[in-house]
């Protein structure tokens, strides 16, 4: 059996280590890796790459939605002593909500799963959607909100078990840009506040730059680490860090290394 | 910038509603034209009732008649309920098990679909002799309607988003609260359009099936005072039937309608308005 997801805790061990990972699917479409990668814990890195170079699946593989074809994938956490905890915590590109149930009642839904009662569930509520800016609108249907509030109420329903892990697949990717700076931002004061670890995928040089500790640079199908750049920058960072020099000579760094992963161009 | 705008929306929304009373008025116009003309062709011609009765010669047999027209429409309701019932329960019930069992699913399906497409009509006979006749009747109506509400169900069931569903999984959800919590409400809008179908269908299957049955009694429905006026020459009470059935066609249409509604308002792009 390759796919092996242990789930034991250690003072110094990576919150998520991927061990010669890959993903080939039933058509025999490679999709991904091999991949080895360690996430320390507390750690907020970028997985970047073009469109299908399997980040998204490295991502479900992690999470434990698909299987893996070769390798092993761990997750450390914690034992689980209070109910309704669940280690990881999953944001869509889409905000994938139930559009039959309240914003309160789609946060509801894994302390649901996992039979919290109402009362204890109801408190957590409350405060995972103050924590997201969305203490207002928990009677709402997703059908009422905006875009970028419909990813707000995503985050809320990932962040309401408490998760140690949070993985996100391209969740800003639909939004305008306005929105999507400042849902980066409340991101990252989430992240600095909570000290969870975070794996971010994203298609965009710019938001992986600004939200990341360590951008790992992907390759097209099947996807493989074709650079890791480490974004050493004074914390916690702030909006006129995405108009520094020291921003935008990032960005070219990164820029060059994803390069040759797009076919049909010559690297700089 | 709201004093230029206040002026412009109110003549929009003057616009349309003058278009919604256009849309009422045009269709009861045609009918009052339509009924005029009947009439006036009926006189001026002298054609007598028992070859084409004028709407006035049919009004008063709908009122003359009531007593037992009456009668035969409870009849006729209360099969098409009970086949509307079955169809619907059997329906949903049917769609369920297939999604939790591929097996049961390619053993039964085909049965369903051949059901399905004979005709009702050549089978209710059949069912008249093996079966008393209220149930062949309900039976009828249960086979013309339960097909609709089978197969939107399924698709319904299979049309749930497949993220949701990955979270399902993650959160590690039970079979039956996925069903319940996911696969149900997904479906709703689905099996609420069969529903839609299935109530106009039985009552089809329940005027096929009095008509094939064709017995005579206290229990008779409107389908068959139609046949039997029809061998009696009484051509005005085959007309006024004809409209009650009509009429209660409408009435579960809208009804059935209403309810989807009422239960989508919230969240469905269907019953939502366009302005959202």
């Amino acid at each position: 059996m390759a796919a092996v997801t242990e789930q034991r805790s250690e003072a110094d061990e990576p919150a998520v280590s991927l061990r010669g990972l890959a993903k080939v699917y039933d058509r025999g479409v490679a999709a991904l890796g091999p991949i080895d990668l360690e996430v320390r814990k507390g750690e907020f890195i970028s997985l970047l790459g073009p469109s299908g170079c399997g980040k998204s699946t490295a991502l479900r593989l992690i999470a434990g939605l698909n299987q893996p074809s070769a390798g092993t994938v761990r997750v450390s956490h914690p034992p689980v002593e209070v109910g309704g905890r669940h280690p990881v915590g999953f944001v869509f590109q889409e905000p994938t909500l139930m559009p039959w149930a309240s914003v309160r009642d789609n946060v509801r839904l894994p302390l649901r799963l996992a039979r919290v009662s109402e009362l204890h569930a109801d408190r957590r509520i409350d405060a995972a959607l103050a924590q997201i800016g969305l203490a207002d609108f928990a009677e709402a249907y997703p059908q009422e909100l905006s875009g970028g509030m419909k990813m707000r109420v995503s985050l809320a329903r990932a962040l309401v078990t408490d998760p140690d892990i949070l993985l996100m697949d391209e969740p800003f990717a639909a939004l305008d840009e306005i929105t999507r700076f400042r849902l980066n931002n409340d991101l990252l004061a989430l992240w600095r506040n909570l000290r969870k670890t975070v794996i971010f995928v994203t298609h965009s040089v710019f938001e992986s730059v600004y939200l990341s500790q360590r951008v790992i640079v992907m390759t097209s199908r099947p996807g493989r680490i074709a650079a890791e750049i480490m974004i050493s920058t004074a914390e916690p960072r702030a909006e006129d860090f995405r108009t520094s020099a020291e921003y935008a000579a990032y960005c070219r760094k990164v820029s060059a290394a994803l390069l040759p992963s797009y076919p049909g161009q010559a690297g700089p | 910038m709201s004093s230029r705008d206040t002026p412009l929306l109110a003549q929009s929304a003057s616009d349309g509603h003058v278009l919604r009373i256009v849309r009422v008025l045009l269709p009861v116009a045609v009918l009052g034209a339509g009924i005029a003309a009947w009439e006036l062709v009926v006189r001026v011609n002298q054609i007598p009732p028992y070859v084409l009765p004028g709407p006035m010669a049919v009004f008063h047999t709908l009122v003359d008649d009531w007593g037992v027209l009456w009668q035969s429409l409870l009849t006729t309701l209360l099969t098409t309920l009970e086949g509307f019932a079955a169809a619907a329960i059997g329906g949903i019930t049917l769609a369920l098990l297939f999604s939790q069992s591929k097996w049961l699913e390619y053993s039964l399906f085909p049965y369903a679909v051949i059901l399905q497409v004979t005709p009702v009509i050549a089978i209710a006979p059949l069912l008249l002799i093996y079966l008393p006749q209220h149930t062949a009747v309900v039976v009828c109506a249960w086979i013309v309607a339960f097909f609709p509400v089978l197969s939107n169900t399924t698709l319904g069931l299979n049309s749930v988003d497949r993220n949701l569903a990955g979270l399902f999984r993650l959160y590690g959800a039970s079979r039956l609260q996925t069903l319940r919590l996911l696969n149900f409400p997904s479906a709703l809008p689905f099996i609420l359009g069969g529903l839609r179908i299935a109530g106009g269908l039985s009552l089809i299957g329940a005027v096929v099936a009095e008509i094939a049955a064709g017995s005579a009694g206290a229990g008779s429905g409107l389908a068959f005072r139609i046949a039997e006026s029809g061998y009696r020459l009484n051509i005005p009470r085959m007309f006024a039937a004809l409209l009650l059935l009509s009429a209660a066609g409408i009435v579960i249409y809208g009804l059935l309608a209403l309810t989807s509604h009422l239960v989508l308002r919230r969240w469905h792009e269907s019953a939502l308005g366009k302005e959202n």
